[in-house]
């Protein structure tokens, strides 16, 4: 479904700030995964999930999205294959416009756009439909722009607005870093829910120790880099806390991750 | 009221593109010399016009490529491409200025109609600015127009669901450029005369029409800001006539103009809290 090859990404190449952010890193996902991503500061989570989804290109390596090959394919061109939720949740959103604006933009990712109405009549039942999922009473609110929305309402909504058009690969970047604990748990319970009712092959990068253990049927976690352990399936399931710091406590020195 | 096209383009880059250009400057005498060198040159006034909107837009989308695809800063893309116009304004017309009092032009019809020459031409200023301000408001409820407004609220989202942001910054460049040409077609016609000067402070005017607009109307949605920006140039036109019957001399004209936009930005800036209600995007 998702194949890394090999992929190296260096910044500030040349200078005396060179950092390897990537280093040759290879992984497969295969479709229906769910893998949560952990590592430290720096570790290069986030770099990962830039280059799959392009904002920037590796400086070696290939990146195949089933099949195709993306390496070097801009960003709005890779969208139909790509879902992405930001941790900070103004990013998901466009704060200015309406809450079926939004939808309708979501509705059409990856389409070419055309002169048609953007919210096509037809599906704000859809959207109503779906906001009643969230118990928020947004369904009555469809016309209110997303700007009086609180964070954990927008981070929501860009959830849904993911389930709109189906993307292959879902990518989520620390999406509920920045909500206080409660939300981030409802935020995180409706990510599970849509991710299992749709099938949907995921990635999470997370800062969380708790939640990538708790969460998918797959943890890689970075260090510097690299690829520090990989597991899945019954050993992934079977995993405590304890049990990584006890294998890995020597590499992890970064206290938060463990809190 | 031919001014308020000026706003109503500003309001497209400065507003929903969050892209401060300054070619306007340039591109509205650049509409007012196309359309005063085609008349001239004996063509029909009405496709004179249709020109001068050409020009414009393309006068926009190079200020977008200069931004998109060079990465000149936005700033410098428009004072460039407003420069560079200067020049292409005086080979266009081939001097500075021309004029049109003694030939026919788009208006004519209107001013041979037996009243007062002011009215019908203020009530065809009014349709077109009206006509405009609909079709602009037709157009950002588009699927385009969704992806051109998110382009200037949240570039990063819309571009991860598959939207060339580049392309809507041009396009939109090109549609507000296409707006300010018009009316500088539109003005030179209205005084007879065409000068490559006339552009000059084009931006501070139309952006003062939008800060008056926006503080008597509110700019939630697209409607209400080009109603704003309508209101606020009628508003702005009658504000500086009773200035200058009460007084101010017209060279003080535009130090006037920027003095009150300096304020309306500034004040809020200075009464720490109460920030964001005048808060222009792109400014």
């Amino acid at each position: 479904m998702v194949k890394l090859e090999g992929i190296r990404k260096i910044f500030s190449k040349g200078t005396i700030d060179e950092k390897v952010a990537i280093d040759r890193i290879s992984l497969h996902i295969k479709k229906g995964d769910f893998v949560t991503i952990i590592g430290s500061n720096g570790a290069g989570k986030t770099t990962l999930l830039n280059l799959t989804s392009g904002t920037f290109f590796p400086d070696e390596g290939e990146i195949f999205i089933s099949g195709s090959r993306v390496t070097q394919l801009a960003e709005h061109r890779r969208a139909k294959y790509l879902g992405r939720i930001f941790q900070n949740p103004l990013m998901g959103t466009a704060s200015s416009m309406t809450i079926e604006e939004n939808f309708a933009m979501a509705d059409l990712r990856g389409q070419t756009r055309g002169l048609r109405w953007g919210v096509a009549k037809a599906r704000r039942e859809h959207y109503r439909e779906i906001l009643k999922m969230l118990e928020l009473g947004l369904e009555n609110r469809l016309k209110d722009t997303v700007s009086l929305l609180s964070g954990g309402q927008r981070q929501s909504l860009t959830l849904l607005m993911v389930t709109l058009s189906l993307p292959k690969l879902l990518l989520l970047d620390e999406h509920t870093a920045s909500l206080d604990p409660k939300t981030a748990q409802k935020v995180m319970d409706l990510t599970q829910k849509i991710v299992e009712e749709n099938n949907l092959t995921t990635v999470m990068v997370t800062h969380n120790m708790p939640q990538a253990i708790r969460y998918g049927n797959r943890m890689i976690m970075l260090h510097e880099g690299k690829v520090q352990f990989d597991i899945e399936g019954e050993e992934k399931r079977a995993l405590t806390v304890e049990e990584v710091v006890r294998r890995f406590g020597a590499e992890l020195k970064d206290e938060a991750l463990l809190s | 009221m031919a001014y308020g096209l000026v706003a109503s383009g500003i309001v497209i880059s400065f507003r929903i593109l969050a892209f401060p250009d300054l070619t306007v400057d340039g591109s509205f005498p650049l509409g007012a010399a196309v359309v005063a060198r085609l008349i001239m040159e004996g063509i029909p006034p009405i496709y004179g016009v249709f020109a001068a909107i050409i020009c414009g837009f393309l006068a926009g989308c190079c200020t977008g490529l200069l931004n998109t695809k060079l990465k000149i800063n936005s700033l410098l893309a428009g004072i460039l491409m407003m420069t560079i116009l200067y020049s292409v304004n005086l080979r266009i017309m081939g001097r500075s200025n021309i004029q049109l009092l003694t030939v026919n032009t788009l208006l004519t019809p209107l001013e041979n109609l037996d009243v007062n020459r002011f009215i019908p031409i203020i009530g065809f200023f009014f349709v077109v600015a009206l006509c405009m301000k609909v079709l602009t408001d037709m157009f950002f409820h588009t699927q385009i127009g969704f992806a051109m407004r998110a382009t200037g609220d949240n570039e990063q989202m819309i571009r991860t669901l598959g939207v060339n942001t580049d392309n809507m910054t041009v396009l939109g460049l090109g549609i507000s450029n296409a707006f300010v040409a018009l009316s500088g077609a539109l003005v030179a016609q209205d005084q007879g005369f065409s000068d490559v000067g006339m552009g000059m402070g084009m931006i501070v005017a139309g952006l003062a029409s939008i800060i008056i607009g926006e503080v008597l109307l509110g700019a939630k949605t697209v409607r209400r800001m080009t109603l704003a920006a309508f209101v606020g140039s009628i508003v702005y036109k009658f504000i500086i006539s009773v200035g200058l019957r009460l007084g101010l001399a017209p060279t003080d004209l535009k130090m006037a103009t920027g003095v009150m936009v300096i304020l309306a930005l500034g004040i809020p800036a200075l009464k720490k809290g109460k920030e964001g209600k005048l808060h222009l995007r792109g400014v």
